[in-house]
């Protein structure tokens, strides 16, 4: 028998997504991968996994997952996000924390609650969500209609493919990380900025932006001050970058983020640097957001100093205090009847 | 003048000019090509487009200012580099069904329909950049009597295969997508398919001649395509 973890409901926008799809970008196809890689890799690690594993990026609303496997480990990431272990009934039994593994057995179902101050939070099962890999992942692409599973977001009914059991390494929880959204998103400007007035750049640097409901996995679409263009807003396409800061004739920014295009015909008046782009699945639309300028040698050594951290993770992992609990947990759920029935 | 322009701290953009021409787009394939064969440290992807390449990196590895004292000594004697690619033959319906923007192309090019359909088979068109979609390609450069500004509203929904000209371009739909380019024909090719090795058909660099055909070999071809057993044919070409 196939182990799964099986969709109960599917959440507002859940897919699976991994590190992303490099090398691709020249034949078209983007990156896609975590919008919010850092938590990501939080989960993963958490979960004992790599940091790049697949998981479930879940944006706004949660799934209810289902254990149609002897025992798996889970773990979650993300702004004031938690875990309820329920029931067969549906009655809340346990809430499990953001970066704290918990092992569920066969028929416990587990409801991810995206925290109020956060937009997005990943779900880690250890030994990774195994779905086929297309193009080197497991990403999903909606707009291709390609990766994940099936090339869409989760649906009720569905059953993702997982390892058959927990390992016997533990539970275990990471303190110490935070996925707060940073007050100010870093920036280097350019590509294009000498296609912008100076006023526009000044705007930029020195204006409030609010991040609208139009946004999503393609891009972070703001409202603001108008950013002026001083040579027209139409380019010959070039090549995007994840973070670039693109401005149509409306001089409204759009970020580009994961599933952005990976070339585009508007000018691009500053790149957010690669460290903060992950903060930017952090922002809830109708919240504010500003900019500040950096160069491109700070910008490398942020980046340089994130990943040294998320590399020091694997050995800052404790054992979690819940640890004990979660034998527990396993009982409640071996005498829930669902168990019973379905072993 | 080529400038190199920084895209952040994971990429950088060199650029060739700022408008669309064949003249710059060989210089950034040529760039390209003298990149893949160096494979300077830390680069992670290229990126070729219409008049810039883009040269992905991982900060954690090199940097930018490394990067560009690696790229501009690369940058001499690019307009001598000759280019290596594929020319293929890609069949293309122009019936009427497939071609709801051909009259309107036809009329407002002082035209017939059989005159537009000759000069956009009657010439090689090269491949600037794949974007937009995934294996969308940039093809370039139509005909002076066809060029046209994109659509003024673009419709919500193109087939895949669809065969479109915007300005100096044309391009085939490799999926169902929005699209705001003149419909002018439909092409039984399958440009992407996820699961298929190659996944992408075309590369940046090749060639493209597009070949007329019948609604009745094109429903021919279009199931073999469908059923994976026909695919169009290429040659190694040197220019």
């Amino acid at each position: 028998m196939t182990s799964a973890l099986k969709v109960v409901a599917p959440g507002l926008s859940t897919t699976v997504q991994d590190g992303g799809r490099v090398g691709w970008r020249r034949l078209g196809v983007p990156v896609s991968g975590a919008l919010d890689r850092v938590a990501l890799a939080a989960a993963n690690v958490v979960a004992g996994n790599r940091a790049d594993a697949a998981a479930l990026e879940c944006l706004y609303q949660g799934p209810v997952v289902e254990v149609d496997a002897d025992s798996v480990r889970l773990a979650l990431a993300g702004t004031g996000a938690s875990l309820e272990v329920v029931g067969a009934d549906g009655a809340p039994v346990q809430r499990v924390g953001a970066l704290e593994s918990v092992t569920l057995r066969r028929g416990a179902r587990a409801r991810v609650l995206v925290g109020a101050g956060g937009v997005s939070a990943y779900l880690a099962v250890e030994g990774g969500v195994r779905v086929a890999q297309v193009l080197g992942s497991r990403s999903t692409y909606t707009r291709g209609k390609f990766g994940g599973l099936n090339g869409r977001a989760l649906a009720a009914g569905d059953a993702l493919p997982i390892q058959s059991a927990a390992s016997e390494r533990g539970e275990r929880r990471l303190p110490g990380v935070s996925f707060a959204p940073v007050p100010a998103v870093r920036v280097t400007l350019g590509p294009q900025d000498d296609h912008f007035t100076r006023d526009a750049i000044a705007a930029l640097l020195g204006g409030t932006f609010t991040v609208t409901p139009a946004s999503d996995r393609m891009g972070l679409r703001l409202a603001g001050p108008r950013l002026a263009h001083a040579k027209g807003f139409d380019i010959a396409s070039d090549a995007t970058v994840t973070g670039a800061i693109q401005v149509p004739g409306d001089g409204q920014p759009i970020v580009l983020l994961a599933d952005g295009q990976t070339t585009g015909g508007y000018p691009k008046i500053a790149t957010v640097i690669s460290a903060d782009v992950p903060a930017l699945a952090r922002i809830k639309p109708g919240a504010k957001l500003a900019f500040r300028a950096v160069t491109v040698a700070e910008a490398e050594a942020a980046r340089q100093a994130l990943e040294r951290d998320i590399a020091s993770w694997p050995q800052r992992l404790e054992r979690a205090a819940a640890d004990t609990d979660s034998e527990r947990l396993l009982e409640v759920n071996l005498i829930s009847g669902v168990a019973d029935a379905e072993s | 003048m080529v400038r190199i322009l920084s895209a952040g701290d994971t990429a950088l953009t060199v650029e060739f000019g700022e408008t669309a021409e064949r003249r710059l787009s060989e210089a950034v394939l040529a760039l390209d090509a003298r990149l893949a064969a160096s494979r300077p440290r830390g680069v992670v992807e290229l990126i070729p487009t219409l008049r810039s390449l883009t040269i992905h990196y991982d900060p954690c590895v090199t940097s930018a200012a490394e990067l560009s004292c690696t790229v501009e000594p690369l940058l001499n004697g690019l307009e001598r580099q000759p280019l290596r690619g594929r020319r293929w033959v890609i069949p293309v319906c122009y019936s009427a069904d497939f071609a709801p923007d051909l009259k309107e192309v036809a009329e407002r090019s002082g035209l017939s329909p059989k005159q537009v359909i000759d000069l956009h088979t009657s010439v090689d068109y090269r491949i600037y950049m794949l974007g937009f979609l995934p294996g969308y390609p940039y093809m370039g450069e139509v005909p002076q009597q066809l060029r046209l500004p994109r659509r003024q509203s673009p419709r919500t929904s193109v087939p895949a295969g669809s065969v479109a000209i915007a300005s100096m371009m044309t391009a085939i739909y490799p999926l169902e997508s929005p699209g705001g380019w003149h419909l002018i024909g439909r092409s039984p090719v399958r440009l992407f398919e996820a699961e298929r090795d190659p996944a992408v058909l075309l590369a940046p660099g090749d060639r493209v001649r597009f070949a007329a055909i019948t609604r009745a070999e094109f429903d021919e071809l279009e199931k073999k395509s469908r059923a994976g057993s026909w695919l169009p044919t290429a040659q190694e070409v040197e220019s």
